[in-house]
């Protein structure tokens, strides 16, 4: 009897948690549920129209497919898409500002842009209905968190160029939350905000979530926080970082992807499972392929991602080359949802780092280096401590940059160190070390240690 | 009347000073004051060496950076408030010390002190004028 009750009790808890479970919530249910059949007919009848669309009204793409002998009459379906040219970080540095831009500027509301400062910088522009929809994306991505109207949602990215902050913020309003436009920095007043108006969500970088739950704990307000769920993403993070921050924290913490080419936070996003993000295939076709060929990959293969966007407006980007590698999987998943979904990123096809969810390309500290007299023999140490990343660029000393005063040698240190700062966007501390110390290496230099455990 | 003195870059890592203290040794150079300044990453190892010009190009070729500095000897008389005087000399005189820092053992009843300043030859007369004498390199036993 004693044992029956026991039982009862323990199954009523469980069921309750499975009844939690078991409610995944969506923004757009009859879109992120749909079967497959209807959403390629979406994705076939977008693209064609996409396609349509940015040969009339992008010159610099149109080159592209003329030069590969491609006209938007040989794309009829997905099934086509192979067909176009890809579109490359290159590109989009070549075609800046408006080169890849598809709609008139008195259409455009808004530009986001990306970290990446001198010769990388990415912009990107929205029209009102971009902007809609991107918001939508996020919305999505906020509502399989668990989120509902009643939920204070505490944005802690960025927000400005950075797309983090305006996208979380954007689909919180759609979600009808109660939203907290914190951006990043200041510690106390994330927390005391958080505390005082009860923030359930926090979106944010999932290194910041760390340092936010070490400072929580720092000050015993563990008993106060009321969150439940965090929406972390814009730089990569580990399985082990996900334990420790929800234990730490009491949340579940879910994985979000995107990049302010093809709009920002919220082209995928993770659900109940937690087991990968579903990529929003009404708005992109997402491909696998061979970043050494361009060969388009099978289903589960590792390769790089591409991107089309068969929805945007005003920047309407065709096979772009993320450079990010994953994995797609068409696996049934518990949520309810059927669009793909994509494995964490698993690392790059090209030289970029991110560090602290800034995108750094160990270019553009060779250029900072050169310009401020330094050799350009260095090496980046990439490192994360207490779950926050750091980088440090070790730089040799030459018998022009030295000096018998102290004074002037650190003098000079702290220049670079600003010099670095304005063209990463972050603190990169600089080690000034002896000459001939950093490895010379027979072939392609070893410019960057990752020591992060990802 | 300046003293040459070897500054070399040091990276803060165990056995860097030992390295070159054994360089110099092994090739017979003396060494007549030593002087570190130093952050937590790296310092200024500044020596003042019986044969400069040998020990700099030993050092060089060894790969280390340095660079020749000309620095005054100062003859501070070895008593309460010696060094204070020559310091009110030279702060009346308006003339900016970047470093210094002391020769190993004293002569006739007077310390060395190294003085690095911008004009060295400025420094040297307004001390021969208020009565302080400079030291010369042979007084400390450079070649």
């Amino acid at each position: 009897m004693v044992i029956s009750v026991i039982n009862i009790e323990k199954t009523d808890f469980s069921s309750v948690e499975e009844e939690m479970e078991k409610m995944e919530r969506y923004y757009q249910q009859d879109i992120e549920t749909a079967d497959r059949e209807q959403v390629l007919a979406w994705q076939n009848e977008r693209l064609v129209k996409q396609v349509r669309h940015v040969w009339d009204n992008v010159p610099y793409y149109r080159a592209k497919m003329e030069e590969k002998g491609v006209t938007p009459e040989d794309i009829q379906s997905v099934a086509d898409l192979h067909k176009l040219p890809f579109l490359t970080k290159d590109d989009l540095r070549e075609a800046y500002p408006y080169g890849l831009l598809a709609k008139p500027l008195k259409d455009c509301v808004r530009i986001q842009s990306t970290s990446g400062t001198t010769g990388r910088r990415v912009v990107a522009f929205y029209t009102q209905h971009d902007i809609d929809l991107w918001e939508d994306c996020c919305a999505r991505a906020i509502m399989a968190a668990g989120g509902t109207e009643e939920d204070v949602c505490h944005v802690s990215y960025g927000y400005g160029l950075f797309t983090g902050g305006p996208g979380l913020n954007g689909g919180s309003h759609k979600v009808g939350c109660l939203t907290l436009p914190m951006s990043s920095g200041n510690t106390d007043r994330q927390l005391q905000f958080m505390v005082d108006l009860g923030s359930t969500i926090l979106c944010c970088t999932p290194s910041y979530a760390a340092f936010l739950a070490e400072s929580i704990h720092e000050r015993g307000l563990q008993d106060q926080i009321k969150l439940k769920a965090g929406i972390f993403g814009a730089e990569a993070w580990s399985e082990e970082m996900r334990q420790d921050i929800q234990n730490k924290l009491r949340i579940r913490a879910y994985d979000i992807y995107g990049l302010t080419e093809t709009s920002g936070p919220g082209v995928a996003f993770e659900c109940s499972e937690q087991t990968g993000m579903h990529i929003n295939e009404d708005h992109f076709i997402a491909e696998i392929i061979d970043p050494d060929t361009g060969e388009v990959l099978p289903e589960g293969s590792k390769g790089e991602l591409v991107f089309t966007s068969i929805t945007k407006e005003a920047f309407p980007l065709l096979r772009y080359r993320t450079r990010d590698i994953c994995v797609l999987t068409r696996k049934k998943c518990s949520c309810g949802r059927t669009h793909v979904k994509m494995s964490k990123p698993m690392g790059r096809s090209d030289d970029m780092l991110i560090v602290k969810g800034v995108n750094v390309f160990p270019s553009q500290i060779e250029t900072v280096l050169l310009e401020q007299g330094y050799p350009a023999n260095y090496q980046i140490i990439v490192d994360r401590v207490n779950n926050s990343d750091t980088i440090e660029v070790m730089v040799e000393m030459t018998p022009e940059n030295f000096s018998d005063n102290l004074g002037k040698i650190t003098a000079m240190e702290k220049s670079l160190v600003s010099a670095l700062k304005a063209m990463l966007g972050i603190y990169a501390k600089v080690r000034l070390v002896a000459p001939k110390s950093i490895t010379r290496s027979e072939g392609k230099a070893v410019r960057v240690i990752d020591k992060r455990k990802i | 009347m300046t003293i040459p003195q070897i500054s070399v870059f040091l990276e803060n890592k165990a056995g860097q000073l030992a390295d070159i203290t054994g360089i110099l040794s092994q090739n017979q150079v003396n060494m007549r004051a030593i002087n570190i300044a130093e952050t937590t990453d790296y310092g200024v190892l500044r020596l003042i060496v019986d044969d400069a010009a040998k020990a700099s190009s030993i050092l060089l070729e060894k790969g280390f950076i340095l660079t020749m500095t000309p620095v005054v000897g100062v003859a501070v008389p070895d008593t309460p408030g010696g060094l204070s005087k020559v310091l009110s000399v030279i702060s009346g005189a308006e003339i900016d010390v970047e470093y210094m820092y002391s020769v190993f053992g004293q002569k006739d009843g007077q310390a060395c002190m190294i003085f690095r300043v911008a004009d060295s030859d400025g420094l040297t007369a307004v001390l021969e004028q208020n009565g302080i004498g400079t030291i010369a390199g042979e007084d400390l036993g450079l070649h």
